[in-house]
């Protein structure tokens, strides 16, 4: 894991042992990526009790860790852990989908 | 007068795959995206990579391949089996891969997006190789794993226009779609050049074509190009009707038989010329055709054998049963073969490989044995248009080249199921004629233009020592041959004998006759020279009989006193005269 990434760790829980790992893709302070990183917080403060870390990778900084998670749109945020690996694209402004993206609650659309 | 000015020809970035760069005048459009649409299977990816490799290797750009379908390891893997080494390229950061990966259920999107990922990563890659080709295959896949088709439409607009700003010559490859040309309609896009690749296959036999759909700002092939892969990648071949204006040479090519040649003025065909030999089964095309091949072995020639019908180990076997060794031919180099099944390919596959073993071997004779079978692999007019062609190219090489065909059963001996007999020089009919109950074979040259020909059908028999063609005999009946023709012989030889042993008896008794005349002849010389003694005798006897008179007249003259001199004188002056004659 590069070393030059910006680590936030979940507000003010020391945690025990992170149980989501999310790692959030951006290019530069873009609207879209800012409104990302506004969403993905207040859901993980709400949602996820502090068990969580956030890694947020700019790719202007780094462009050669795209290729490694398959970073295709921006922004994108990985779930690594728990497995497996989940991947949701956007600015992350439609919470429930979030929700269900990250399996926090079960999906009740249809599969398309 | 007006003045134009010539503005650069549009810059070209040439793929270095042979017969491409032909049909498109130089390679394809520098600093832009082409697109090349194609159905699965179709060639897509392979011509892309080669563009990169080429491009790598040739011309020294180096190239990103954006693979949205294959992993890296994938394509080296695939390519390898066509002698590339993608591994060792991009360790010399000539080649960079990325595998972009999206899977739909993996993926949930919730607001806006862009697709600046791919822009980094490909603007990454660009950065690392110095790229100036490259290669998204296939971009499409970005439909089927995001949902959002109006950021995807926008994003892609985007994208072509920022690999156009950085002057990138790439390569998008699509599907082929239903009702549009992509499925997803990517030539909005993508519209300086479209290259559509198609792999049809008719009778369970599958062809690959290529075509230059548009090229703005260049002139360029039109046709339907058929393309090999091969492992030494790909060959477009550019083969259209050359037309007719090939030279024709006087030179003329010995037929590999010797009485054969003599039936086409005593030195065979022209070189160049386009030979057929047509026959029902069994006629022996095949070993006339290889009889040419072996005497222009023999002359240090090259030559080229394309069987459709038997392997090159049999066809070797069996004309070594007529005296040929062709397989000092091929161990010396002068002769190849090539072998393949009719059904194997389509007719135009078929013709691309020939055109390229042709150029390959550079044959200054070929034979393909037989045409008729490529029908298999085509309808009739496919295979007139594929003939037409090749003769068309085959003469411009100046190659002399014999095609057999075989005449089935029923039909017309002076028809070829190819009907092609109208592309050809000379026209070569073998035939089995069953007559006295046996059959025996027949060769006449139909038609043979540029010469005198002879119009006398031969029959001509194999021997261990080659192909020989016989003496004619006509019966009453026509042409004999076979047991036949050996009856005639001998009857020949018995009357010859015969009227032999007549002329014999006649000189014999004309001999006597002329001798007895000559006894006579003789006899008669023998008593005409009697005679002429007794003559003699008798006219000196006279003589002195009258000599004795005038004396005696002149003595009793003399006695009388009387002059009676002159009347003895007389007598005797007229006999010395008649005696000096």
């Amino acid at each position: 894991m590069s070393n030059e990434q910006t680590k936030s760790k979940g507000a003010t829980h020391e945690a025990r042992e992170a149980k989501w790992t999310l790692r959030l893709y951006v290019a530069g302070q873009t609207p879209k990526s800012l409104a990302a990183f506004e969403n993905l917080k207040k859901i993980a403060e709400e949602h996820l009790q502090g068990e969580y870390t956030i890694e947020i990778i700019d790719l202007l900084e780094n462009p050669q860790l795209a290729e490694g998670d398959q970073i295709v749109a921006i922004p994108t945020l990985v779930r690594k852990l728990p497995e497996p690996v989940k991947k949701i694209i956007g600015d992350l402004s439609n919470t429930e989908r979030v929700l269900v993206g990250l399996d926090i609650i079960p999906s009740k659309r249809k599969q398309c | 007068m007006t003045n134009i000015s010539y503005l650069e020809p549009l810059p070209k970035s040439p793929t270095g795959i042979k017969g491409l760069d032909e049909i498109t005048y130089g390679g394809l459009p520098k600093g832009r995206p082409t697109l090349l649409v194609g159905g699965a299977g179709s060639g897509k990816t392979m011509l892309a990579m080669e563009f990169l490799v080429r491009g790598a290797t040739q011309f020294d750009e180096p190239g990103v391949f954006v693979s949205f379908q294959e992993t890296s390891k994938d394509l080296a893997a695939n390519f390898a089996s066509r002698g590339y080494n993608l591994n060792e390229l991009i360790a010399e950061k000539k080649l960079y891969i990325d595998h972009v990966h999206i899977e739909r259920s993996e993926i949930e999107e919730t607001g806006e997006y862009d697709l600046e990922g791919l822009f980094i990563r490909l603007a990454h890659a660009v950065k690392v190789t110095g790229a100036k080709r490259v290669v998204l295959d296939t971009i499409e896949a970005l439909f089927a794993g995001l949902t959002n088709t109006a950021i995807l439409r926008a994003e892609l607009r985007r994208l072509f226009a920022w690999l156009k700003d950085r002057d990138l010559t790439a390569i998008i490859t699509g599907e082929r779609g239903d009702t549009t040309l992509t499925r997803y309609g990517l030539e909005e896009y993508v519209a300086d050049c479209v290259i559509v690749l198609d792999n049809r296959v008719v009778d369970q036999i599958s062809t690959r074509r290529l075509r230059i759909l548009k090229y703005r700002g260049s002139q360029h092939g039109t046709n339907e190009y058929p393309f090999l892969i091969e492992n030494t990648g790909i060959t477009v071949l550019p083969i259209t009707s050359i037309g007719l204006n090939h030279d024709a040479l006087t030179e003329r090519i010995s037929t590999g038989i010797e009485r054969l040649d003599n039936m086409f003025e005593g030195k065979g065909y022209y070189r160049g010329s386009s030979v057929l030999i047509s026959g029902t089964a069994g006629t022996g095309k095949s070993s006339i055709a290889a009889a040419f091949v072996d005497a222009a072995c023999r002359r240090g020639e090259r030559a080229l054998y394309f069987a459709f019908e038997e392997s090159p180990s049999q066809i070797i076997r069996n004309m070594r049963s007529i005296g040929m060794d062709l397989q000092e031919h091929v161990d010396n180099g002068c002769l190849t073969f090539h072998a393949s099944r009719p059904t194997a390919t389509g007719l135009e596959t078929h013709l691309a490989q020939m055109f390229k073993i042709v150029m390959d071997v550079m044959p200054s004779v070929l034979v393909v044995d037989p045409i008729s079978n490529l029908i298999a692999a085509g309808n009739i007019s496919e295979v007139k248009s594929m003939l037409t062609r090749l003769v068309d190219f085959l003469k411009t090489n100046h190659t002399t080249t014999i095609f057999t065909s075989l005449t089935s059963g029923g039909d017309s001996l002076e028809q070829t199921e190819v009907g092609m007999s109208s592309l050809m020089d000379t026209w070569i009919v073998l035939r089995d004629v069953e007559r006295g109950g046996e059959r025996n074979r027949e060769i006449h040259v139909l038609k043979s233009r540029g010469m005198s020909h002879s119009n006398q059908l031969r029959e001509f028999v194999f021997t261990p020592q080659g192909i020989d063609l016989l003496d004619v005999y006509t019966g009453p009946a026509g042409m004999l041959t076979g047991t036949a023709r050996v009856a005639q012989e001998a009857k020949e030889k018995a009357e010859t004998l015969s009227r032999q042993q007549e002329i014999e008896r006649k000189k014999r008794e004309l001999e006597r006759k002329r001798k007895a005349l000559q006894a006579q002849v003789e006899a008669l010389c023998a008593e005409m020279g009697t005679a002429e003694a007794e003559l003699d005798v008798l006219l000196t006897e006279e003589k002195s009989r009258l000599s004795l008179l005038a004396d005696e007249e002149v003595r009793m003259g003399k006695l009388r006193g009387a002059d009676v001199s002159s009347r003895v004188d007389n007598i005797s002056k007229k006999d010395y005269q008649e005696e000096s004659k």
